[in-house]
């Protein structure tokens, strides 16, 4: 106990380290508060999506030699984003066979760039890192972190300002445009936040995982709890929990991150299945 | 319950509908729609499916522009004073939320730029689910509720928004018998008590003649528009009726 102890202090007193915890836990955060809303609008592979666009956008960037990937990436996420969220009514392809569309197709496309041009010795371990996050997170600098720091308090300010209208969108999108609020414009927001959110989320548990740092907080708050409000507050303080945790817990088993996160938040997503399973028929015994 | 209409002066004329061509880029669904709803009235908008209900429903919430013709929302009622009830989504139905944040949306209209409810949103939210008896399952989950429950839920949010005109998008579908009977008489019960003007649309003939003040029948184009006396004596309304009638036999 004491040497795992003194193994996590001397990690931390690393800036890298502490950079690593920083960012985790504000992705973990911001993605945790979209994710609600992303869920009960049945959008949960929106994430996945979107970070397998992400995925061929990088490899694109890696193959034509553009040193700050970022100009590539967040613009043709951003694009499929919208393209995904708003237009998703009233075309042919309808919102999950487009979302696989796209997902597939940018994953597809992405590697056979890689194979085909990478100059790289490694190009399964350079996929590998992609798609599972691996080390990038260990490896942010100074302005990647503030970048990510304004971004999550740009994000925190709009879902707490615009709080009331973004659940009046989720829960009843034709009454909210019959009183005035304009839905389509909120759908728009809220599409280019999650773009923002699953580009940066890419450093943290790789674009494979983004998703799941989406969907499984929300998931598991929804088990226990009944009101709007109970389940954001339940589901950003899990996201956080089990970012912190799985952060942790990579360093003392030197586990990957991404996954480690991951298999958190799967556990405590079981755990609260369980509880909800007791709880109900505790209460049907009664 | 079927007064005289339009013409007395008394009451005010809330929407006026004159010539109006209903449909989309690629086609006309309805036309020659001429009706007015004065404050009291209950209107009932029949017609099969395809006739142009929604479409009709989309123009009046100023959602979808008309392709020609006038709609006109008159006096006090302005486009966000039509309180409306939409019909239910496959996403309300597993939806985390309680019955007091649902009924407090419908104040949204009144914020405007302002980010929460102040007190005065809250009291008249918890006036409605008082109006409307719901106001012991204010904690409670709307996933939980009986489809009758949800629906008072949404009629009370409806409320919230605009107290003078209810717009009502066939409000007892997937209801069980009882909750249907329930859910017209608390329909009608505003209609009479509070002076609130209902428009209802629907399929069930039955229930709009016996409950509506005015029936508006819609089909490729107006088919019928009058007080709902009217309406069971003339042909379309016989015949519409009488296949109605069969269909409950069989």
């Amino acid at each position: 106990m004491h040497e795992m102890w003194q193994t996590l202090v001397f990690y931390f007193s690393r800036p890298f380290v502490q950079y690593a915890m920083a960012v985790g836990l504000l992705i973990a955060l911001c993605s945790s508060l979209l994710g609600v809303t992303l869920v009960l609008k049945r959008f949960s592979f929106i994430g996945d999506g979107l970070s397998h666009v992400a995925f061929g956008a990088m490899s694109v960037a890696a193959v034509t030699g553009l040193t700050n990937n970022m100009l590539l990436v967040l613009p043709v996420t951003l694009l499929s984003a919208v393209l995904l969220l708003h237009t998703s009514q009233n075309t042919k392809i309808k919102g999950d066979a487009a979302v696989a569309m796209i997902s597939v197709g940018a994953l597809a496309v992405g590697y056979l760039l890689m194979n085909l041009f990478s100059g790289s010795a490694n190009v399964a371990g350079d996929v590998c890192s992609t798609l599972f996050g691996a080390s990038a997170i260990l490896t942010l600098s100074a302005s990647q972190v503030r970048l990510c720091v304004l971004m999550s308090a740009v994000v925190l300010v709009l879902f707490f300002l615009f709080y009331n209208k973004i659940f009046a969108v989720t829960f009843d999108e034709s009454f909210a445009q019959a009183v005035g609020i304009r839905a389509k414009a909120y759908n728009l927001m809220i599409a280019v936040v999650t773009a923002f959110i699953i580009v940066l989320a890419m450093n943290l548990v790789g674009s494979l995982l983004v998703s799941a740092l989406i969907i499984f907080p929300a998931l598991s708050a929804m088990r226990l709890f009944k009101s709007f409000k109970s389940v954001t507050v339940c589901s950003a303080v899990l996201s956080v929990v089990c970012a912190g945790l799985g952060i942790i817990l990579s360093i003392l088993f030197s586990t990957p991150v991404g996954a480690t996160i991951v298999v958190c938040d799967i556990a405590v997503f079981l755990i609260f299945s369980l509880i909800a399973l007791c709880l109900n028929r505790v209460r049907r015994s009664v | 319950m079927a007064e005289e209409r339009t013409d007395a002066p008394s009451r005010s004329v809330q929407i006026e509908c004159r010539d109006a061509v209903l449909g989309y880029e690629d086609g006309v669904v309805t036309r020659d729609l001429n009706f007015v709803v004065c404050q009291g009235d209950y209107l009932c908008i029949l017609g099969e499916n395809g006739s142009g209900k929604s479409t009709l429903v989309k123009a009046l919430l100023g959602l979808r522009p008309q392709l020609s013709g006038t709609i006109r929302l008159c006096g006090e009622t302005g486009r966000s004073e039509i309180g409306y009830l939409p019909q239910q989504t496959l996403v309300q139905r597993d939806f985390p939320a309680s019955v007091r944040e649902i009924v407090l949306s419908g104040c949204m209209s009144r914020c405007g730029l302002r980010p929460f409810y102040n007190k005065e949103e809250k009291q008249l939210a918890a006036q409605m689910m008082e109006k409307l008896g719901i106001t012991h399952l204010a904690g409670r989950c709307y996933r939980e509720l009986s489809g009758g429950q949800q629906q008072r839920v949404l009629l009370a949010r409806a409320m919230c928004a605009a107290r003078k005109l209810l717009l009502l998008d066939e409000p007892v579908t997937g209801l069980d018998p009882k909750a249907t009977q329930e859910m017209y008489e608390l329909i009608a019960r505003l209609n009479r008590e509070d002076g609130i003007s209902v428009i209802m649309v629907s399929h069930d003939t039955q229930a709009a003649v016996q409950y509506a003040s005015h029936i508006l029948h819609i089909g490729s184009r107006q088919r019928f528009y009058g007080t709902r006396e009217d309406y069971m004596n003339s042909k379309v309304g016989r015949s519409f009726l009488a296949l109605e009638g069969s269909d409950d036999d069989a």
